[in-house]
């Protein structure tokens, strides 16, 4: 196998145009030849099936030959079309950069900074699965700031993926050390079959067994506990009363494409999260998606801007929470179906919430920043670590003014809201982008603040409204100062840059580590700055 | 006014006393079209009733602008040793706090009022588009000055993202 990061110019794989639509034409030219030889039948059975298709009408006409011409020129187009579409379309990867080249008349040529990475995607939709590829795109900060490869052979696409993050992570052990791809089956059904019903995440760069597991009751259970399950019902509720009080079925149908469509959402739903899988590997977190078609991303430390752990009311009797971050880089890979795929957990209980945050806030692992973590969650409020809502706040918190209270821990800035919708919000003080304090006439008068941390755009927008003006103040007095502490000593965009360590017992040591603990994902951020950082 | 927030220890710059003239002109011209418009509309439909809401608004527009120079007086920043600290706003105050190291950019703007009375406004972009920082008023020479020193600021304590 070529290694594809050694600066030179490469090409995605040969069956690519086919992947990227060429199937669309294929199915077209089947439907073509599926008539021309009813024509034929006709031709030479006389059989006639006596309708009067298109291309039977064709036949019949003086324009024929002349038809059967053009068909073969446009045929010729696209296919050449295709071809050099294929052909102009070339990548390559160097130190620093992706860069990827494309389009045949209008020419474009995209270039991604290697420590800007925000995440690498690796997408298998079906029918690239059964074929053995891979859709690869580097997420890169900004608006549909994506660097896509598609298609590479699938095991390309693994090994490239580990090739740009090592890259990417700044240490400067040798790409090809990485690359030793385990003697598997060798031959080519084999190796489809193989890579079919291999798990979701690369045994050789992840811990194979995912630290959560998907529960299909939970899944199903969360799905119909959902605010768009009450909508549904009301909906349903609706027809009934409209044709119990009309007595006529005629709008029925008028619904009933809704209906269809509400089915499908919750099976797509149901697929695509059934096969969830995360685990923290040495190049960040990765987070695995899709019973057909599977999607498959890495975030790298410090590619976090904000993490926010819900529960809304259906789901408290069983204990139920969601977690959804905020990133820099807009993916065009969803996450579980619909959902944006910024929601990382779609459905856990609080030992899986707690597996989590641990694996994408690893310096929050410490016991009292946990036990915090969880009283963040659980706690109806008090004395508990949290600095809360004064009781005056109780005329705008009616029912949330006992659990609405921030914390500061060493790294992270921790709100919480809400007694009815609960909720947990965490911001690495790395990430912040800046903070602001905030009073209007109605919280002067009740000489309340509000507190906001502003990060990148995202589901995410972390405010907390209804505390003590001077517990504010000196919350953002602390913020502003822990942000500039935090954001100097961090080293996340070139996330392993301290580790000068010869190549290959580095490799083979993270290879051969298969452990799930949280322990093996790396610190995001180095604790004094090292001299290695400035040539970063 | 003991409810109002402050950070006592910091020293404000405060912005040109002539930006009161730019918040004034362009807020009476705004007021003025809207104004206007609401007439024309009750006038010639006859509605007694937009008349008082025209009144109300004329009203609203008179305090708001009345409040001008207090408003502009409370506009304030000081360059801190790792960050920029900003305040705006006498009803609604808002402060905020802006790390060198996360300014993606600044920009120099200059409206036609501005420029007749040589002033500028900087506005800092970072990679949230709710920080919001923008300081109008500032005499054109102190503006491209202030916009150097905090590109070098920023790029000396760059961060990632």
């Amino acid at each position: 196998m070529t290694s594809f990061t050694d600066g030179e110019w490469h090409r995605l794989h040969p069956l690519t145009p086919l992947l990227r639509g060429g199937i669309a034409f294929v199915a077209i030219l089947g439907f073509f030849l599926y008539n021309v030889r009813d024509i034929l039948i006709e031709e030479f059975f006389g059989a006639s099936s006596g309708e009067s298709e298109p291309l039977v009408w064709l036949y019949e006409s003086e324009y024929f030959w002349l038809a059967i011409v053009g068909i073969f020129v446009v045929l010729a187009v696209v296919i050449v079309g295709y071809y050099l579409a294929w052909k102009m379309n070339t990548f390559r990867i160097t130190d620093e950069v992706v860069e990827v080249r494309s389009g045949i008349v209008f020419r474009r040529n995209r270039k991604g900074r290697l420590d800007r990475i925000q995440g690498i995607n690796i997408g298998r939709p079906l029918l690239a699965r059964l074929l053995g590829a891979a859709r690869l795109e580097v997420n890169v900060a900004g608006q549909d700031a994506n660097i896509k490869l598609d298609y590479l052979s699938s095991a390309a696409a693994d090994e490239l993926r580990g090739e740009i993050l090592t890259l990417a992570s700044g240490t400067r052990i040798a790409a090809a050390a990485s690359s030793s791809v385990a003697g598997g089956p060798t031959g080519i059904i084999d190796q489809r079959v193989s890579e079919l019903l291999a798990p979701e995440l690369d045994p050789n760069l992840a811990p194979p067994e995912s630290v959560v597991q998907m529960h299909t009751g939970r899944l199903i259970g969360s799905l119909l506990l959902s605010g768009f399950s009450l909508f549904v019902l009301a909906l349903i509720g609706g027809i009934i009363w409209g044709v119990a009080a009309t007595g006529s079925y005629l709008f029925l149908i008028g619904v009933l494409p809704a209906l269809i469509g509400t089915g499908s959402f919750y099976i797509t739903r149901f697929t695509r999260s059934l096969r969830y899988s995360i685990a923290g590997t040495p190049d960040g977190v990765r987070i695995g998606f899709g019973l057909l078609s599977t999607s498959n991303e890495t975030l790298p430390p410090g590619r976090i801007h904000s993490v926010q752990v819900t529960q809304p009311l259906l789901w408290r009797p069983s204990g139920w929470w969601e977690i959804k971050v905020n990133r820099a880089s807009t993916s065009s890979a969803k996450g579980a179906a619909g959902q944006a795929n910024t929601t990382i957990l779609p459905v856990g209980n609080v030992d899986d919430v707690r597996k989590v945050l641990a694996l994408v806030l690893p310096n929050l692992t410490d016991e009292a920043s946990v036990e915090l973590l969880t009283r963040g969650m659980l706690s109806k409020g008090g004395d508990d670590g949290f600095v809360n809502s004064p009781s005056r706040s109780k005329v705008w918190l009616w029912f949330s003014w006992r659990r609405n209270g921030f914390a500061l821990l060493p790294g992270a800035v921790l709100l919480r809201q809400g007694s009815i919708w609960r909720q947990l919000t965490i911001v690495p003080q790395a990430r912040m982008q800046s903070a602001s304090l905030q009073q209007g006439p109605l919280f002067r008068a009740l000489r309340l603040a509000k507190v906001r941390v502003h990060t990148v755009a995202g589901p995410i927008v972390p405010s907390l409204g209804g505390i003590d003006a001077a517990e504010a103040t000196r919350f953002f007095r602390e913020m502003a100062d822990a942000a500039i502490e935090s954001s100097t000593a961090d080293t996340s965009h070139r996330w392993r840059s301290g580790e000068n360590a010869p190549p290959p017992p580095v490799a083979a040591e993270f290879i051969g580590e298969p452990s799930p603990e949280v322990v093996t994902a790396p610190e995001p951020r180095v604790a004094e700055k090292n001299p290695g950082e400035a040539t970063a | 006014m003991t409810n109002r927030l402050d950070l006592p220890e910091i020293t404000w710059h405060r912005v040109s006393p002539r930006y009161i003239v730019v918040d004034v002109v362009s807020g009476l011209v705004f007021a003025l079209v809207v104004v206007g418009a609401g007439s024309a509309v009750a006038y010639f439909t006859g509605w007694a009733w937009l008349w008082f809401v025209v009144a109300a608004i004329a009203v609203a527009f008179i305090i708001a602008l009345a409040l001008t120079p207090r408003r502009v007086r409370s506009i304030g920043y000081q360059l801190r040793d790792d960050d920029v600290l900003f305040r705006r706003g006498i009803l609604y105050q808002r402060f905020v706090a802006v790390p060198y190291g996360r300014m993606q950019l600044v920009d120099i703007n200059r409206g036609p009022l501005d420029r007749a009375l040589g002033l500028s406004e900087l506005k800092f972009v970072t990679a949230a588009a709710a920080t919001g920082v923008v300081i109008p008023g500032l005499a054109e020479a102190d503006a491209e000055e202030l916009r150097d020193r905090l590109v070098a600021l920023a790029e000396s304590r760059r961060a990632g993202l």
